[in-house]
């Protein structure tokens, strides 16, 4: 089984530095990883202080943190380390809008997401107390890789201690494939869709079976159907519910394509609902 | 097959009652159809043919169930301008022109419903479309009130002809007008039209008014023929021509002008006019429907669009669905399609029977009908409904009426569009709240998980008529015999075509059994108190407790009802919700919607969770019960979703002794687990059995319940306080 033995952050020393690598050091704990930080620019003894000033204030590392310094573009440095030291999350912070609840993702993490080899975390809500984790979103596509999502959900949230996850099955409107005209065929699509649903339970409810009784042990489990746009109206669901994280299968590879029409995750990533993982 | 039968035999079984309502709808087709194709400037037979063909085609192949089709009031001035225009003088070539643009138009109506395009309706906001329905109406009324005195002379655009308004009434009053009578007849025909609906005889009101003033006109030419000595005092170019044989004498179309800009124009104008006015009368005559059936948009336009290609190749005018005459059809007891098609036969029939009676209709009859028709579309009364909108709406309104007058149709309605989102940008003081979030999927759809299974749909970043297709398309999905709440809470601006659709929606769902409604609209300001009017998220909070929502007044009416107290804004904070746990975690923003009677308190509560960045808003709804003994610390809840709040608190789960199935489904918390158990009598553990589900906290000063963490619709606050009320009263009871 995944775990996540290996958490990379990059960091840059804005005013956000504190609650980043708190959350950082936080979250490594929970996992019981290894922390890695890096650091993209010249390697100064300033700056090594800040961090040194950081680290002693911030939360007992269980594992050694890791620091490197390396110069070059971002996204190339941070996609190399992320190859070289076997990462298997990359933690990245989201920006911010004026408007103080929206959050986005800047363009260089935005790459990240889309190219890093490994799962990445988008955090909005870094702080320097922790914010217990209270309920996860995992999507219930139907794709091969949502299994090993659902699985990996449930390892995050026993070490969270979260205690509630919804499996999100979104959809969409060409599933449906009846067109809505009339009486007639509102009622063959309202059958279509009680169908649809039905089937999708199964096939969510089937892979939960698979899952370790122990992984699944005091959380509450619930299932949702969503009709709307995929890889969107989970990220509303998400905020209609205030979950306090939510998890997603990286998308298939990004032709050019893809990015013109917003697909799947973009949606997500130019408006954060909550914090996203995203498991690759 | 087994079903067919019954649907068969419904069938026959209305065949009387349709022919009836299609006979009546055909005795103001007929007028209205030659009124229409004289203010068009085409051969009266036109619009008989468009009517013909019309009814036949859709009743056969359309997929509305008591529409009526025909030649439509919206197409006069674009086909008056496009025979004028194309003809380059010449009425008759002109005609042949258009009858060419008519029939590709015809095509593209068909192209538009087969690619589905019957949302485009949609993106009209309501007021354009207001406006530019008021211009037509001024544009026929200026036309045909002239001709209504008998003057066929004057010429000129719309702003032209409403200036020489003057000019015919001194030349009609002048000694020496040799057109005297056939004016009289006109305004006496205009006198009939408006005094009609006054006059409440039953015998009077079998004849619809505008068969009233054909069938006396005729009357009066049969008086010349046989009883007066003078002859007709009308003049022959005041009557309406019609030829010998109709059969033999059908005009046919003339495409040589196709690739013109003049022609490509006219196609344009005909059918985006065509299609809205079709698609609109769809939707207002679905809603009088009283089977309440869903029309299928597309279908019909199909049908139109393959009429109006026929009606065009054989001389007839475009076929649009029209309201007034199928309202007339819905009134008169017509149940499904066939009601069109009877209409159609009859009008056959009275052009190939009573053809030399129809020669003998003066033209000012017809334009007073059509007087008095445009005069409807253009009413000050509805200027004054707008304005009680918002200035806002009056000011898009009045824009589009103004520019399609001094211009075209298109142009005109082109302005509105542009107008409403320029003022909707204004409003807002934000144009990157349209930019970005125009394409983004706003419309969340889901079903509750609980037992009621509401349809619950959540509205984000802002709601007007460039998007409000995603939300009807959503809308659409659902059975109007369901439960819908529709949440503008994390929406920051919804127009007035919105809400205004949204109301029909409302009515159509309260209609079939459903139930509708919306919320979160409650901190949203409006300018003023009309339930369309617009609403936005306002920094100052002035107007907001001014204007309030409809969830808002039905709030106000149900403390009414049940002698509660209301107030819409509380400006005081309830103290006393700190003390409660759920509350712990959380700081109260606002208190809003307060229902009072006595012990119960209910009301909307706007909390902030998390601090700083991580901080949420949160809308709920709520009821506080004040008790008069002191009541043990617990927490009530059944999925366990609070369980945060015993973590923090050190509470444990108590089991009631002789209730294992209340044990089993309940979460019950507290630390005095003795004085909680005594608190739980039989009567307290058979009442939250037996009821609706709330999470329920206690503390010394009282109980509060805790709806979802929603707002809640009012049939759901409605039942929140029954609740509650109930509850009171066992717990004092105890």
């Amino acid at each position: 089984m995944k775990q996540f033995n290996k958490i990379l952050i990059g960091i840059a020393f804005s005013p956000n530095l504190r609650e980043n690598i708190s959350e950082a050091i936080r979250l490594s704990n929970m996992f019981n990883s290894q922390l890695i930080c890096v650091h993209v620019g010249n390697h100064s003894t300033k700056k090594k202080e800040t961090l040194k000033e950081i680290f002693k204030n911030a939360p007992k590392p269980k594992n050694p943190i890791k620091t490197l310094f390396q110069k070059g573009s971002p996204i190339d440095v941070i996609l190399n380390v992320c190859t070289d030291e076997k990462i298997d999350l990359l933690v990245l912070g989201a920006l911010q809008k004026e408007n103080i609840y929206k959050f986005y993702i800047g363009s260089i993490a935005r790459v990240l997401t889309r190219k890093a080899p490994c799962s990445v975390l988008l955090l909005t809500k870094h702080s320097i107390e922790r914010i217990p984790c209270k309920h996860i979103v995992v999507n219930g596509l139907k794709d091969p890789k949502t299994k090993e999502t659902i699985r990996i959900s449930f390892n995050v949230s026993q070490a969270l201690g979260c205690k509630r996850i919804t499996i999100v099955e979104e959809i969409t409107q060409q599933e449906i494939s009846v067109k809505v005209n009339d009486d007639i065929s509102l009622r063959r699509a309202n059958i279509a869709k009680e169908r649809l649903r039905n089937r999708e339970d199964i096939r969510v409810k089937d892979i939960l079976k698979h899952i370790d009784t122990k992984q699944k042990g005091g959380i509450d489990i619930k299932t949702q159907s969503i009709f709307g746009k995929r890889g969107y109206s989970i990220g509303h669901y998400a905020r209609v519910i205030r979950a306090d994280l939510l998890i997603m299968n990286a998308p298939k590879k990004t032709r050019l394509f893809n990015r013109i029409f917003l697909q799947d995750i973009e949606y997500i990533l130019s408006d954060l609902p909550t914090d996203v993982l995203i498991v690759k | 097959m087994a079903k067919k039968q019954p649907l068969l035999k419904t069938f026959i079984n209305d065949i009387p009652k349709n022919i009836f309502a299609g006979f009546v709808v055909s005795l103001i087709a007929l007028p209205l159809g030659l009124g229409l194709a004289i203010a068009s400037e085409a051969p009266p037979i036109s619009g008989i043919i468009s009517a013909i063909v019309g009814g036949i085609m859709v009743a056969v192949l359309g997929g509305s169930n008591v529409t009526i089709t025909g030649p439509g009031n919206g197409l006069v001035i674009v086909l008056l301008s496009a025979i004028t225009t194309l003809g380059s003088g010449d009425i008759q070539q002109g005609y042949l022109y258009t009858l060419a643009a008519i029939v590709i138009s015809g095509i593209l109506m068909l192209l538009l419903g087969f690619f589905r395009m019957g949302i485009l309706s949609d993106f009209f906001p309501s007021s354009a479309i207001q406006g530019m329905l008021a211009a037509i109406g001024i544009g026929i009324f200026a036309k045909q009130f002239h001709l209504m005195f008998g003057n066929i002379s004057t010429k000129g655009n719309t702003l032209e002809l409403l200036l020489k308004i003057p000019n015919t009434l001194t030349e009609f009053t002048s000694s020496g007008n040799t057109n005297l009578i056939a004016g009289i007849i006109g305004v006496l025909s205009l006198l009939i039209m408006i005094y009609y609906s006054k006059i409440r005889n039953r015998f009077f009101q079998l004849i619809p008014a505008p068969m009233w003033i054909v069938l006396l006109s005729i009357a009066f030419s049969y008086y010349y023929e046989y009883f007066s000595l003078q002859n007709y005092p009308i003049d022959e170019n005041l009557l309406i021509n019609i030829p010998e044989n109709v059969l033999s004498n059908l005009a046919f179309p003339n495409f040589s002008k196709i690739w013109t800009s003049d022609f490509i124009n006219v196609v344009i104008a005909i059918t985006l006019i065509s299609s809205i006015e079709s698609l609109l009368s769809i939707k207002a005559v679905d809603k009088l429907d009283p089977l309440k059936r869903r029309s299928n948009v597309n279908k019909d336009l199909k049908a139109l669009g393959a009429a109006s290609v026929v009606s065009g190749l054989i001389g007839g005018l475009n076929v649009v669905t029209v309201i007034a005459r199928s309202s007339v059809n819905v009134n008169n007891g017509a149940t499904n399609r066939s009601a069109n098609f009877f209409h159609a036969s009859f009008l056959l029939a009275f052009l190939l029977l009573f053809q030399n009676q129809l020669q003998k209709i003066p033209l000012p009859a017809l334009a007073a009908i059509l007087v008095y028709t445009g005069y409807k579309l253009a009413a000050p009364k509805n200027i004054s409904n707008i304005f009680r909108i918002g200035k806002e709406q009056l000011l898009i309104f009045s824009s589009t009426l103004l520019i399609t007058v001094f211009t075209n149709l298109i142009t005109g309605i082109l302005a509105g569009i542009i107008v409403t989102f320029i003022i909707h940008i204004i409003l807002n003081k934000s144009l990157s709240l349209f930019t970005t979030n125009l394409l983004k999927p706003n419309v969340l759809m889901y079903r509750e998980n609980d037992e009621k299974r509401n349809y619950y749909l959540s509205i984000m970043n802002f709601c007007n008529f460039l998007n409000y297709s995603k939300l009807k398309s959503k809308l659409d999905q659902i059975p109007e015999n369901q439960e819908v709440i529709v949440d503008f809470s994390r929406c920051s601006f919804v127009d007035h075509t919105v809400m205004e659709n949204l109301n029909n929606y409302m009515s159509a769902f309260h209609a079939k059994g459903g139930h509708f409604e919306v919320i979160g609209l409650d901190l949203h300001g409006a300018d003023t108190n009309h339930p369309f009017a617009l609403r936005r998220i306002s920094t100052t909070q002035k107007i907001t407790s001014k204007n309030l929502t409809k969830r808002q007044k039905s709030l106000k009416s149900i403390a009414n009802d049940f002698n509660w107290t209301y107030t819409s804004v509380q400006n005081k904070y309830f103290n006393f919700l700190s003390d409660f746990g759920y509350f712990k975690t959380k700081n109260i923003r606002k208190i809003k919607n307060v229902l009072n009677n006595g012990p119960c308190t209910l009301f909307d509560v706007i909390y902030t969770e998390g601090e700083f960045i991580a901080k949420q808003v949160i809308r709920s709804t709520m009821m506080h019960i004040k008790l008069n003994q002191a009541s043990p610390n617990f927490t009530l809840d059944k999925d366990g979703f609070f369980e945060y709040i015993y973590h923090l608190t050190g509470y444990s789960d108590i089991s009631i002794k002789g209730h294992p199935d209340f044990s089993k489904r309940f979460f019950l918390y507290g630390k005095d687990s003795k004085s909680i158990q005594e608190f739980f009598t039989d009567e307290l553990v058979l009442f939250f059995e037996s009821n609706p589900y709330y999470h329920i906290e206690a503390t010394k000063t009282g109980l509060l319940i805790v709806h979802k963490e929603r707002l809640a619709s009012v049939k759901e606050i409605k039942a929140m306080g029954d609740f509650g009320v109930r509850l009171q009263r066992i717990i004092t009871e105890n």
